[in-house]
Order: C-alpha cells, then structure tokens, then sequence
C-alpha cells in the first residue's frame, strides 16, 4: 500500500471535513429548531468568503498587509463571521419567520429564493471572475511533515480552528443558558415558549451562531484552495447538507463526524475510486443513499415520533 | 331559528361558511370579472386559453413565436408535470430538471447521428417517456422510507449528479461494450433529427408549436382524468394529511412513488419535444437556473390550480424575455413599482405626499450632487427619449458608477429588510429616500447589468416576496390548518 498517497488523501479529507462540518452544523442547528431546510445556508458560506476576501484588501492586500499575518488573519475571521451572522439573522427575519404558520412547502420556497438572490447579488457585485486569496503570500508556502504525513499551514489552521469552533459550540450549547434555552426549543417549541423561552430570540442567535459558522468555513475554504467565486455556496452547501443529514439531522455531534465522513469519502473517492476526480460528488451522492437505506434517521438521529 | 351573532352555526363548517363569506364580498370589477369566471362552465374555461393560444402563430413572427410562444408552452408542460409531484401529491422533488435532461438525451441517443440510430416519433417517444419514468422509479425508491425533507435534498443531489455524468459520459468505459461516447461530454449531442411521425416531419416552428399545444392539451386532459379519479383524490389527501390518509388506508407510499413517476414521465416527453426544438442536447441547459424557472411559475400560479400554471408560464417566460431590453424593462419596472404604491397607499393624500416627496427629494439631491460633488452627475442614463433626458436632470448618474452602485445596492438590501421593522411615522417618511435609492439602483446597476444577473435577482426577490405575501400562490386556496 502507498502510504504517502493514503496519509496525503487523509489530510485532504480531514480539511475538507472540517468545512463541510461547519456548514453542516447550521444546517442541523435551524433545522433541529424550526425543521427547516435552509436552502441559503450554502450561499452565506460563499458571503463569508468574500467578505474575508474584502478584509483582507482592506487591510492592504496579501502582498503588504498592515499588521502580520496572523493578525490579518483573526480580522478576516472576525469580520466573515460577523458579517454572515448578521446576514443569517436578516435572512431569517425578512424571508422566513413571516412564513412560520405558513403550509410546509412555503418557506422551503421562500429559501430557495433567498438562495438564488444571494447568488446572483454576489454575480452582480463582484462579477463571474474566481478571486484569488493568495494564501502563500500571507502566510507562507511552508509545509511541514511527520513521517509520511505532509501538511500545510492553511490546512492545519483549518482543522484547528473547526476543532475549536466546534468545541466552543458545544460547551455553549451545553452550558450556557441561551445553550439551555436552544435546546428546549429544538425539543418542543410550543412547550418552550410557554415556559418563558423567548423562542423568536433563541432562533435568531441560532441564525447568528449557525451563518458565523458557515463564514468562518468560507474563509477557510479561500485560505486552503484560494479561489473563491459566486457559485461556490451551491455545492457545498449540498455536500454540507449531506453531512448533516448522515450524522443524523438535528444532531450536533452528527453534523460534526457527518461532515468528517464527507470530506474523507470524497477525498478517497478521488484517489482511489475509478474516474474519481470526475464523478466525487456522485460517489458522495451514493454514500448518502446507502446511509438513508440502511439509517433512515442518520448515525447520531433518532427517530421521529410524530405524534397526532 | 334564532342564534346569537357571536357563536357558530351548528353544522356548518367554519371555515367553509367564512369562503362563502369571501365570495359575497367580490366587489367592483375585480368581483364582477370574478363571478362571471366561476359561473362560466369548464369548456368555455378553456377556450379563454386555447383560442389565443392557438391564434398567437398567425399574429406574429417566426422569431417571436420561437421566444414566447415554444418556451412558455414548454415550461408550461414542465410545471404541469412538476404540479403533480409537488401540487398533488406534496412532495418537494429539486431532480426534476433532471428528468427533463433525460428525455432529451433519451430521445437524442434514439434520433440523431450519435450512434446512427434514427427512430420514428411514434416508437422514440414512448421509449422515452418510458425510460425517464424508470429512471424516475430508481431515484425515487430509496426516497420512500424518506421524510419529505430528505427527498428534497436527495433530489437535489440527483440533479447535480445527471449534469456531473452527462458532461463526463463520453470517456466511461463499460464492462462489454468498451470505450462508448455516451453523451458527447460537454459538447452534447448535435443534430437531433426532428419529430417524424409516420413521415410527417415536424421540422418548422410552428410545426412545433402546435405540437406542443398538442401536447399540453393532452396533458391536461389527462390530468383532469386524474384529478377526478380514485388516485386523484388520495394524491389530494396525502398532501393534506398524509398521517389522516395512512389511516384511511390509502397506500401512501406507493402513491408518493406514483406521483414521482408520473411527474418523470412528463418531463421526459417534454425533454424529447425540446432536444427537437434545440436540436441538440446540452449539459448546461438542465441546470438549477431552469429549476428555479419552473418552481417559479407553478408557485406564482399556486400549487395545484391547473389554470394558475398556464398563467403563470405565460408571466414567467415572457417577462424575462422582455426584460432583456432596457427599452422594455423600464416601463415594467416602473409600471410595477407604481401599481405597487398605488394599491398600498390608501389614502390618496398620502400617496400625493409620497409621490410629491419622492420628486423634490430627487430635485434636492440632485442640486446638492451637482452644487458640491459634480462628478456625481456626470454620467447619463441608458437609452434615448423623453424619460431618460428627463431622468437625467433628476437622478444621480456618477461618472464612475460601478462602486457606488455596488455599495448602494448593499445599502438597499439592508434599508428594505430593516424597512418593516420601523414604525409608521417613520416609514412614511422615509419611503421617498428608499424609492430614490430603489430607482438608484435600477438605473445605475440593474439596468446595465439587464442581460445578465437581474433577471434572476429579481425572480429570486418576487420569489420570497410572494412566500411573504401570499404563500399559497397567485390562484391557489390556502389550505386549511386543523390543528
């Protein structure tokens, strides 16, 4: 066996899994809470992206920055995640909580909408040319090695920071109030606004919290494969519904290993499966109709008991 | 016998005696068009629709029939199709494009000089129809232990895998046939052969378009079959209640599959009917764009109402082929814009408040501009006449317009989503700057950009809107919430 091969694939999947968990991880946060499938969700990924693109020229561009690297880096992150935040807040308050009562069907639509408008406003104002981060100017071209196993500075940071991303949230979710407070609504809304939750208030901060999520990744995704463009939300946002979906959707913890599947079956789709590189997506595409046949209800999801 | 105002009638259904309510208050002329509608009897109906459409080929040249008259006929078969997935039997299928790509692949592997073969219509189409609705059967069958949800999801995987295998079909090797160009990669197939039925070619557009005609009749024959059959009637139910049909001991998964297979099938004969008119089958033209178009027009006519589609496919494939001129594209806009104030300001001194505002904030903006940044009001506005001079003298037209477009339209964004939050006073006040930064916009971003992004920017936005405004479409009824 070629370890090399195997150790460069793993790496890749991991990246690329840590991404795909974020955005997993909005996905299964709004749909525990209002079983809503957030189309949109791919489209703010792509948002955060550029407004990290928009950060970094701000603060002088990859080639002479204001500050070092790693301060740069920490402003693009802050104003991704702010900025998409804000926006998942204002998406939910304009396009989908006026739509709650509302028959099913409607805000699935309703997102679709907000999909499409995000796309083609971004099309609209930063054209149909990929934008190019220029990561290695940044930060450096440096790789580092264990053994066989080759990493780089963009890759590393990444999973870093998805592993600290997702461990805040946890605790969050676990501890806090708020935590507390989303948890119940995920459980039963009716119950929890009668028992003087704010549900309306626990659902914008899960926007907020779940598009931050998604920018955070945006801005990863430029700082690994460097170029971003206007349809770049459209498919990863489906691989990240993918991974919610397989971890169990409504699931914290399965959005995060769901996206960890992902990324390394893709990965090793592409280097070890026939045609991979061309067909990956169809070969994530199986992975998930095998894991709805066999688990209907994901890895970590429990069943639904709907009841009358 | 005498009740109080105040409690139920007793046997009478509440909702049901508030529809009656409603149809009593159709007033005016909306009312009398109305009444007269619904009293007219389904034949008559149809001619309202079928007399122009079948008139339209003599009234209008080649060119236009081939823009207006073959694609909303397609679309329309496309949202018929879509409407018994979605409107009857409620299930939220994002791989229809798909099924339509199918059929005209299908249809061009059968007709065209890809593999030599040459096929009848009479014996391609039903290959066709048949073989889309297998491939619809493949992808449905995992989807039946699914949650509505998942389908949608799922579908939507499936959607992008047809783009992804039929742009990379032409290098699969199979186990006994070896290396097979199966789909011309990204190239596609060229040169499908037209529909030949028993040797009468239907190689002209108008050929074309009245077998389309033909073809949406059929289906909607068909579908009025459907509807008033035993399956109609528990494809209705299941989207209602599915949970309320399960107990009634309607099969609701084989109907759910049933519905998918159905929508597949009209979709691949739509498909077979296009790759005839395009006369050639290419990856890029069953992408998400399509998707949203045909979801557009069966939600603009209302899930489920037969009529609302033919309405809306006339809507949603017109107006986008007349916004591609910004000769045409300002009146719509400005028409729309102006019915919209009209029928929200009541009273009329408001709305002369508003509109009186609106003129003497541009005058004031504009004096201002030109006073202390002149470059501001350097540009011009697109296109010649009266209104456009005009609007020279009224509206900003920087020199170097892009940018500040750019941040204006962000700003837009922003003003209308925080817009409703504000109180009454406020937003009284402040609509005259809105609708100037609204008209900003337009003319300095969204009309220049005609061809390309705002069509679909604003078919996004009228999407959410319509959600917001009336989420069970234009001609739908709501339906009713038991809890």
């Amino acid at each position: 066996m070629n370890w090399g091969l195997f150790f460069d694939l793993t790496v890749s999947g991991l990246t690329l899994g840590s991404l795909y968990a974020l955005i997993a991880l909005g996905y299964s946060m709004v749909y525990g809470i209002l079983k809503l499938l957030n189309f949109a969700h791919g489209d703010v990924y792509m948002v955060g992206a550029f407004l990290g693109w928009y950060a970094l020229h701000a603060l002088g561009g990859p080639l002479n920055p204001t500050f070092t690297g790693a301060v740069v880096l920490l402003l693009m992150f802050i104003v991704a995640m702010l900025g998409c935040g804000v926006l998942g807040v204002a998406i939910e308050r304009f396009a989908y909580r006026p739509l709650r009562n509302a028959p099913r069907i409607a805000p699935l639509i309703s997102a679709l909408g907000v999909s499409i408008f995000l796309q083609n406003s971004a099309l609209l104002i930063f054209g149909a040319a990929f934008r190019d981060y220029n990561t290695f100017a940044l930060i450096g071209v440096k790789t580092y090695s264990i053994g066989q196993l080759f990493f780089s500075v963009p890759q590393l940071l990444t999973v870093v920071t998805a592993i600290g991303l997702m461990i805040a949230l946890t605790v969050f979710v676990a501890r806090s109030r708020l935590g507390k407070a989303m948890r119940s609504t995920s459980f039963d809304r009716e119950a929890a606004s009668m028992m003087g939750i704010d549900v309306d208030r626990v659902i914008s901060v899960t926007f907020f919290i779940g598009s931050a999520l998604a920018g955070a990744a945006g801005v990863m995704f430029a700082l690994v494969f460097g170029q971003i463009y206007h349809f770049m939300g459209f498919i990863a946002g489906l691989k990240g519904f993918t991974a919610a979906v397989l971890g169990g959707i409504g699931s914290i913890p399965g959005a995060m290993v769901g996206g960890l599947i992902v990324g390394l079956a893709e990965s090793y789709a592409t280097g070890y499966l026939p045609q991979g590189s061309t067909f990956q997506n169809l070969y994530v595409f199986a992975l998930l109709i095998l894991v709805i046949l066999i688990r209907p209800s994901g890895l970590f999801g429990r069943a639904a008991i709907s009841k009358v | 016998m005498d009740q109080p105002p105040d409690t139920p009638r007793i046997g009478v259904d509440e909702w049901v005696a508030s529809v009656e309510g409603k149809r009593e208050r159709y007033t005016g002329v909306r009312g009398a068009v109305l009444q007269r509608w619904e009293r007219l009897p389904p034949a008559a109906r149809v001619l309202v629709f079928a007399v122009p459409a079948a008139v339209f080929p003599f009234v209008t040249s080649e060119g236009n029939l081939f823009r207006f008259g073959l694609f909303t006929l397609v679309y329309a078969l496309l949202a018929l199709g879509l409407n018994i997935v979605v409107g009857f039997a409620g299930l939220l299928d994002l791989g229809y494009v798909a099924f339509f790509g199918c059929g005209a692949y299908l249809y061009a592997i059968l007709a065209s000089p890809q593999f030599g073969y040459h096929w009848q219509a009479e014996a391609a189409i039903p290959v066709v129809v048949l073989g889309t609705a297998i491939v619809g059967l493949l992808v449905g069958l995992p989807s039946r232990r699914l949650l509505g949800d998942y389908l949608a999801i799922l579908t939507l995987f499936f959607g992008q895998a047809f783009v992804v295998f039929v742009n990379n079909a032409n290098r699969i090797s199979f186990p006994f046939f070896g290396h097979v160009d199966l789909t011309g990669g990204s190239n596609g197939i060229a040169n499908i052969d037209p529909f030949n039925f028993f040797g009468f070619k239907i190689d002209t557009t108008r050929k074309q378009y009245y077998l389309l005609l033909i073809a949406v009749a059929l289906v909607l024959i068909l579908l009025a079959f459907v509807n008033e059959s035993r399956t109609g009637r528990a494809w209705r139910a299941l989207r209602e209640d599915p949970l309320a049909a399960e107990v009634m001991s309607i099969p609701v998964n084989r109907l759910k599959l049933l519905a998918f297979v159905f929508g597949a099938g009209v979709a691949g004969l739509t498909g077979a009917i296009y790759g005839t008119i395009a006369t050639a089958a290419l990856p890029g033209d069953y992408d998400v764009g399509l998707l949203i178009t045909i979801y557009a027009i069966m939600i603009l006519g209302g899930f489920g109402s037969i009529m609302g589609i033919v309405v809306g496919a006339v809507i949603v494939s017109s107006v986008p082929e007349l916004l591609r001129s910004s000769a045409n594209a300002r009146p719509l806009f400005y028409g729309a814009i102006l019915i919209a104030i009209l029928v929200k300001l009541r009273p009329w001194r408001l709305l002369a408040a508003e509109l009186g505002g609106l003129v003497a904030f541009g005058f004031a903006i504009h004096a201002v501009a030109s006073a202390a940044y002149p470059r501001l009001v350097h540009g011009q506005s697109i296109g010649s006449g009266l209104f456009a001079r005009g609007l020279d003298h009224w509206m900003l037209f920087p020199s170097n317009s892009v940018k500040i477009a750019d941040v204006a339209y962000i700003l837009l964004v922003a003003a209308i989503v925080m817009y409703p939050q504000l109180g009454r006073l406020w937003r009284a006040v402040l609509l005259p700057p809105l609708l100037y930064l609204v008209m900003f916009v337009w003319e300095n971003l969204l009309l220049v950009q005609i061809g390309g992004a705002t069509r679909l920017i604003l078919l996004g936005a009228m999407l959410v809107a319509l959600m917001n405004i009336r989420p069970q479409g234009l001609f739908g009824t709501a339906t009713v919430e038991i809890v």
